[in-house]
């Protein structure tokens, strides 16, 4: 079959997309927005994804004074638990030791690797099966466990059409959005082989693309060493990881494989089991529309003398990764709110149009603006200027997200961060990495310059006199601006003459 | 001041009685390229009995540099409008954007500064121009323009910062001779957004694009908002796409001139276009 036409054309197709993927990410920020603009396939399963999950999540709120109640209620939430969060860290380790559960904590990314790849080594573990984890994407653990010889496999549908592409997910909640029916079959067919060793059927129907997937998943979750899944909230009080998803997977990598290791920012804990329905309201609701996932899943410990399933040990690894210094700026410490639900960038009229691969992150979108250059493995402000600046301040995002972070203001905010004069950041410390790194000589003049005319009014005055006087000599071309659009001209007289000539009173009489 | 119990729209705010006088915040951006718009909203504003101050020390509400994250110069800017605005008289902002920038962004800016409490006093008398006509003036206007069909554009600032779609939609309903029509995706950004439409052009032009061929599918006889920008940004592109023949252009006009030339009965002008 393999040396089938159909299935040659198709490959090369295949790898032609892997390799358009590849070449893409070593390109900046512009250079990966244009390309993606322009590719026609992509901006169509965008827009369609966002169109689709918009209508989603407003069919399920209909009601907008019950959907702000829960939006406060939800922010209360997470706050609460953001108040306590040391407390309530040591309080969750506790509570899951208590329980069987063996606690780590990772300062970074390599750490959180080192920390898995121990567990699996000390267990001779070879493979791996992967329920969806955004965490596990932000410390690039496939790429680290995989070098030191261990197989992972993703078993999320998405998450294992991404791998198979060898691309990253474009979306968090939904990894393989920016691909369409027809290159998910191409992948299925060329890269995919059914447990008897042959290529998977060319299939476009859904119903066969997901009966191939699991036929190959299953025998996967049987013989796995162990089980890697991510954590939606870590209830410290109980010593419980509950995990939401919708296929099953997370459920079968969670109890079939011997070993299960979960690995989770330190930002998930929340006090009480009685956090938990204000919050999982919000999460499903927000994310796919759904009133509830398919699958609820709460940990509470590996499996007890006597039961007849579930892991033999249970693992939870803590990342920071930049989050602790998230928690100790004054505004930005609202990053931390964050149920990962993906409203935000179903909402950004810009990630629409680029859709998550141009940015570059493992967090796309709104919050990936915003949490991206304040993790400490994703090069800071540095690496990640041209990404906060992607965005019109249109506040679509801060009003779709479910516990209301005030996204728009933390975008400019990180703005002001990333161009910060170095005095100021010598008094304050840096409080982002790369704190000031956007600073330009140039833009600073500009506005340095821009600010001394509008706070003089007499100098305002005589610089727009001027400009209205000097607008027959204005360029008709004045890109970027006029690329697209034709050139708007000052008036001959601007509203400080006409109001003046008309004797429109200056002041008010006392 | 004195203050009222009315209540009005999404924003939630409580809104004060008519007042006998209004300062005219002309923005930045109307002075230079929508002037007459600045007159039509004094005159509009004048027609029912409020006087109008404009205070020729005005300048920028320094949205421009906030934007851009340069704090100290957006603050040096906005200390300037402290002091131009400085009597206790209700403010009137022709721009929804500008209007959030001192309704919303004032308290932040200058939050732990000498002039804190001046500033939050001023954010608190500050309204949108469609805000201070519908909510605090409860315009009832006398509609004698020729039949027409209006596409409004609520700029995201208008209908996420300032929460005045309501008023906007209001204002113009209360036209009788004006049927307004929404474009598809009513509730999507432009793609103005100040200088990103610079520093992101290529996305800024994807975003302007869709908006104006959704604007030109309404077949309206006129695209109207109370935004420079926006108004900037939609008929410039359609402009270039009708040069291009790709679709037909619409005139664009802010809504103070609208309004005025239909309580005048007179055609309108295009006023920032090329």
């Amino acid at each position: 079959m393999s040396n089938n036409p159909q299935f040659i054309e198709l490959k090369s197709v295949v790898d032609q997309e892997e390799h358009d993927f590849a070449d893409m990410q070593q390109r900046h920020f512009k250079a990966r927005a244009k390309m993606s603009l322009e590719n026609e396939t992509l901006r169509k399963s965008f827009r369609g994804a966002s169109d689709f999950l918009m209508g989603k999540r407003k069919a399920v709120f209909p009601d907008s004074t019950e959907l702000e109640a829960l939006r406060d209620r939800g922010e209360a939430a997470r706050q609460r638990s953001l108040s306590k969060l040391p407390d309530l860290l040591e309080q969750l380790e506790q509570s899951l030791t208590d329980n069987g559960v063996h606690v780590h904590w990772a300062e970074n990314a390599e750490q959180a690797n080192d920390v898995i790849h121990k567990i699996l080594e000390r267990r001779n573990a070879r493979t791996v099966v992967k329920g969806k984890s955004m965490v596990s994407e932000e410390i690039e653990l496939n790429h680290y466990l995989e070098e030191r010889g261990i197989e992972c496999l993703e078993s999320d549908m998405g998450e294992y059409l991404v791998q198979l592409g060898k691309e990253t997910p474009s979306h968090i909640i939904m990894p393989a959005i920016h691909k369409n029916k027809q290159q998910i079959a191409r992948l299925m067919h060329t890269r995919a082989t059914t447990p008897d060793g042959e290529p998977v059927p060319y299939s476009e129907d859904v119903d066969d693309l997901i009966g191939n997937a699991r036929a190959i998943l299953r025998e996967k979750f049987r013989t796995a060493d162990a089980g890697i899944s991510g954590v939606n909230m870590a209830i410290a009080e109980t010593g419980t990881l509950l995990l939401v998803e919708n296929e099953g997977n997370g459920r079968m990598c969670t109890t079939v494989p011997p070993v299960h290791i979960a690995v989770t920012g330190i930002e998930k804990v929340v006090e009480k089991l009685t956090d938990v329905p204000e919050l999982l309201t919000l999460l499903p609701r927000s994310a796919t529309g759904q009133i509830i996932t398919t699958y609820v899943n709460m940990i509470s410990g590996a499996r007890k003398e006597g039961e007849l399933d579930g892991p033999e040990e249970v693992h939870l690894v803590l990342l920071d990764n930049g989050r602790s210094r998230m928690f100790n700026h004054p505004e930005l410490k609202q990053t931390l709110q964050c149920i990962r639900c993906g409203a935000c960038m179903n909402h950004c009229p810009v990630y629409a149009r680029v859709g998550g691969h141009a940015y570059g992150s493992t967090y796309p979108g709104p919050i990936g603006q915003v949490v991206t250059p304040q993790l400490s493995s994703a090069g800071g402000l540095a690496q990640n200027g041209d990404m906060i600046n992607a965005c019109s301040l249109n506040g679509a995002c801060g009003e779709a997200c479910p516990v209301r972070i005030p996204l728009p203001d933390l975008i400019r905010n990180l703005r002001a961060e990333a161009v910060k004069p170095i005095r100021q950041i010598e008094k304050e410390g840096e409080r982002v990495p790369g704190a000031g790194s956007q600073r330009s000589f140039s833009e600073a003049m500009i506005w340095k310059g821009w600010s001394t005319v509008h706070k003089v009014p007499f100098l305002y005055r005589f610089s727009m006199g001027t400009l209205a006087t000097g607008r027959a000599l204005m360029p008709s071309k004045l890109a970027p601006w006029t690329n697209t659009r034709s050139m708007p001209k000052p008036a001959a007289k601007n509203l400080h003459q006409l109001a003046k000539a008309a004797g429109i009173p200056d002041q008010p009489e006392d | 001041m004195s203050q009222s119990s009315q209540v009005s729209g999404e924003s939630g705010r409580s809104y004060p009685a008519k007042p006998q006088q209004v300062y005219l915040l002309g923005t930045c951006l109307v002075d230079s390229f929508y002037p007459q718009a600045g007159m039509d909203a004094i005159e509009v504003i004048r027609a029912q009995g409020v006087e109008v101050i404009f205070p020729q020390s005005q300048t920028c509400c320094g949205q421009p540099a906030y934007n851009s994250g340069f704090d100290d110069e957006a603050r040096a800017v906005a200390r300037q409008q402290l002091k131009a605005f400085e009597k206790d008289i209700p403010v009137v902002v022709m721009m929804g954007s500008c209007a959030g920038m001192v309704h919303q962004e004032y308290p932040d800016l200058f939050a732990g500064q000498p002039e804190e409490a001046a500033a939050n006093a001023l954010a608190a008398r500050t309204y949108e121009f469609t805000e201070f006509l519908v909510s605090v003036l409860n315009v009832s206007l006398e509609d004698k323009g020729q039949t027409t069909k209006a596409a409004l554009h609520t700029s995201c600032s208008a209908r996420r910062g300032m929460k005045v779609a309501e008023q906007h939609k209001a204002l113009l309903g209360g036209l009788s001779g004006v049927q307004v029509v929404e474009p598809e995706r009513v509730t999507e950004c432009c793609g103005f957004g100040g200088t990103f439409a610079v520093k992101q052009a290529d996305i800024s032009a994807a975003m302007a694009d869709d908006k104006a061929r959704y604007m030109a599918a309404t077949g309206a006889d006129v695209i109207v908002s109370a935004d420079c920008g926006c108004l900037m940004n939609i008929g410039g592109t359609l402009d270039e796409l009708s040069r291009k023949g790709k679709c037909q252009s619409i005139p664009t006009e802010h809504i103070a001139s609208f309004v005025r030339h239909r309580l005048e009965g007179v055609e309108g002008t295009k006023e920032g276009q090329s």
